[in-house]
């Protein structure tokens, strides 16, 4: 008598620790081997590009931070990069450091909380308490720029909203001297782990092809040999003023993806360094009136100036018609805005390109074959924020 | 060996010649505009051209304009890592067609349809698996088309009684407000006006 191989579903999320947010997958098992996956997503979809669409330029901004709220500037950057564009207007030298400056801040909270958070779904508990504590001071950087730890909407169109504090420089030329040695620690539990190997080396294997096919960006590339990174490959704000190397992986597997993130980091702390080095004085935001308020000292004395806020905080601004797509290198990948203006004071439309959006897709290709146990680690090194990938 | 913007549009003109309906260079990018039914053979081409190499998809989406008589705008977004250059597919068609898939082509462009199913619902012929992606179980409507309420049509909540959650229709307190503050003057034309006289005046 023949048997019937038969497979089991087996119902993983919406709600589970290592889902990492919101995530419902569809698991078909032959034993304990997984044949086939379906996510299901958008259990955390708040419709935010239909809110931008009746929102002014200026009250679109926070949406961006709650997209992948790991890293919120980051997101703002790319919007505020694509009006910049489209209105053809020019950020001060200053600004520009300033925006580096805080991308780079997002880059290092984003993959902290990765490789922890990684490591905590392979069974080590240690890592995320260590990285948990040095988010926070960086937080208190946020906090300290924008008064919010998370939601900073802080990146406007033309320039950043305020200049740093005084004194914030040099608490963060200071924190880039104790970070490294945090990362040594990290490392000394986890990259010579044994146990942290066996879970990640041969781990989602992805081959440079299949990670163009997939259209697949940012680390999930790099650690697949594929040496691409915007910041580099097509420069925007002043990154050309900075020496950095982009890591790149050998084998494509999770443990090759941690190493990078590893790596990333450091190469961060040394942007970051430079960039306070360098800072240069002068305004933060672009000056035309039209475009960004007025310093808080004009409101008691200009009545031009009193106009021009009364009318930004109400009407805001207009873009000239047009339609752009921008980039950055967000920390978990190519995160673009595709940015339709009508020529009025709201986007017509704004399409936000999440990169966890694809590396979420390729979850079935990435897992046909593995082991049941191996779904948290794919899982955890595809970096995902369920914030932008439902949008 | 990578080409310039400029001569892609050129090796794109000439390659493509009857499918190309326009093409511009804005913002450092290649914007062409194609048939529907040309869709697939360009995408193909743009991938495969040995000068072109558009080896990713990044996205696609699309644009309600009501008005319209084509009313719905497709936007397909490649990127070719070897030349470190973008390029913008655009596609216009009416409410009632059919896109083809790319996902042939591409199996990104699975969800990526999917998606732009869901928002605008615009189907896509020989797609493999063409459900909702992002909106709610047994949801109704497509969301971004421009006739859809911000408010949405459904509210959920847990009923008591029913001991489960139930949707049912939008009840607001008060009107969704939608101010119009858009100053009926021209916007900002004499700032350009007197940064050309500057430009002149420098020169």
């Amino acid at each position: 008598m023949t048997k019937k191989p038969k497979t089991m579903n087996l119902n993983f999320g919406p709600q589970h620790p290592a889902a990492h947010g919101v995530l419902r997958l569809i698991l078909e098992l032959d034993g304990e081997v997984v044949e086939k996956i379906d996510p299901h997503i958008g259990f955390l979809h708040r419709g935010t590009e239909k809110l931008i669409e009746h929102k002014t330029y200026m009250q679109a901004v926070p949406y961006f931070d709650r997209l992948d709220y790991v890293a919120p500037m980051n997101q703002e950057h790319a919007f505020a990069l694509a009006i910049e564009k489209l209105l053809n207007i020019e950020v001060p030298i200053r600004g520009q450091y300033i925006r580096v400056l805080f991308c780079e801040i997002g880059r290092i909270l984003s993959h902290l909380l990765n490789v922890t958070t990684q490591a905590l779904d392979v069974g080590a508990l240690t890592p995320s308490l260590w990285g948990f504590e040095e988010r926070e001071t960086l937080m208190t950087f946020y906090e300290r720029v924008s008064g919010s730890r998370l939601h900073a909407n802080y990146f406007r169109a033309g320039g950043v909203h305020q200049d740093l504090p005084r004194g914030l420089s040099e608490d963060i030329m200071q924190f880039c001297h104790t970070f490294p040695k945090i990362i040594d620690d990290l490392e000394t539990l986890l990259t010579d782990n044994r146990i942290f190997k066996q879970r990640n080396v041969d781990i989602g294997i992805v081959t440079k092809e299949e990670a163009l096919e997939h259209s697949f960006s940012g680390v999930m590339l790099r650690g697949s040999g594929i040496s691409w990174d915007l910041r580099k490959s097509q420069p925007y704000e002043c990154y050309q003023n900075f020496n950095f190397k982009i890591p790149i992986g050998k084998n494509g597997d999770c443990y090759d993806r941690y190493l990078c993130r590893i790596e990333e980091m450091r190469q961060s702390v040394e942007i970051i360094k430079s960039c306070i080095d360098k800072m240069p004085s002068g305004p933060v935001k672009n000056i035309d009136g039209k475009i960004t308020p007025p310093p808080k000292k004009d409101l008691k004395e200009s009545m031009e100036a009193v106009i021009h806020h009364f009318k930004l905080f109400s009407e805001g601004f207009r873009v000239p018609e047009g339609e752009v797509y921008i980039a950055v290198e967000a920390p978990k990948g190519e995160f673009g805005v595709y940015l339709i203006s009508d020529g009025s004071h709201k986007p017509y439309k704004c399409k936000i390109r999440a990169p966890g959006f694809s590396h979420l897709q390729a979850m079935d290709y990435l897992m046909k074959g593995h082991m049941l146990a191996d779904v948290p680690a794919v899982l955890g090194s595809l970096d995902l924020v369920f914030g932008e990938v439902d949008r | 060996m990578s080409i310039t913007l400029n001569d892609l549009e050129k090796v794109v003109n000439s390659g493509l010649t009857t499918n190309v309906k326009k093409s511009e260079i804005n913002f450092d990018q290649l914007f062409i505009d194609v048939d529907v039914e040309d869709v697939i053979s360009t995408v193909l081409f743009l991938k495969t051209h040995k000068k072109c190499k558009f080896k990713q998809l990044i996205d696609i989406t699309a644009a309600d304009y009501p008005q319209r008589e084509k009313r719905f705008k497709i936007i397909y977004l490649l990127l070719s890592h070897e030349n470190n250059l973008r390029i913008v597919i655009k596609i216009n068609i009416d409410e009632k067609i059919i896109v083809p898939s790319i996902t042939k082509i591409f199996p990104s462009a699975n969800w990526m349809e999917r998606e732009v199913f869901d928002m605008y619902g615009i189907s896509f012929k020989d797609h493999p698996d063409l459900r909702r992606i992002l909106t709610d179980y047994g949801f109704n409507g497509h969301p971004l088309r421009k006739d859809f309420p911000l408010t949405g049509h459904t509210e959920v909540r847990y009923s008591e009684e029913k001991k489960k959650v139930i949707s049912e229709p939008v009840k607001l307190d008060q009107e969704y407000r939608d101010f119009d503050f858009e100053s009926p003057w021209e916007g900002t034309k004499y700032i350009n006006r007197e940064k050309e006289k500057n430009k002149t005046k420098d020169k």
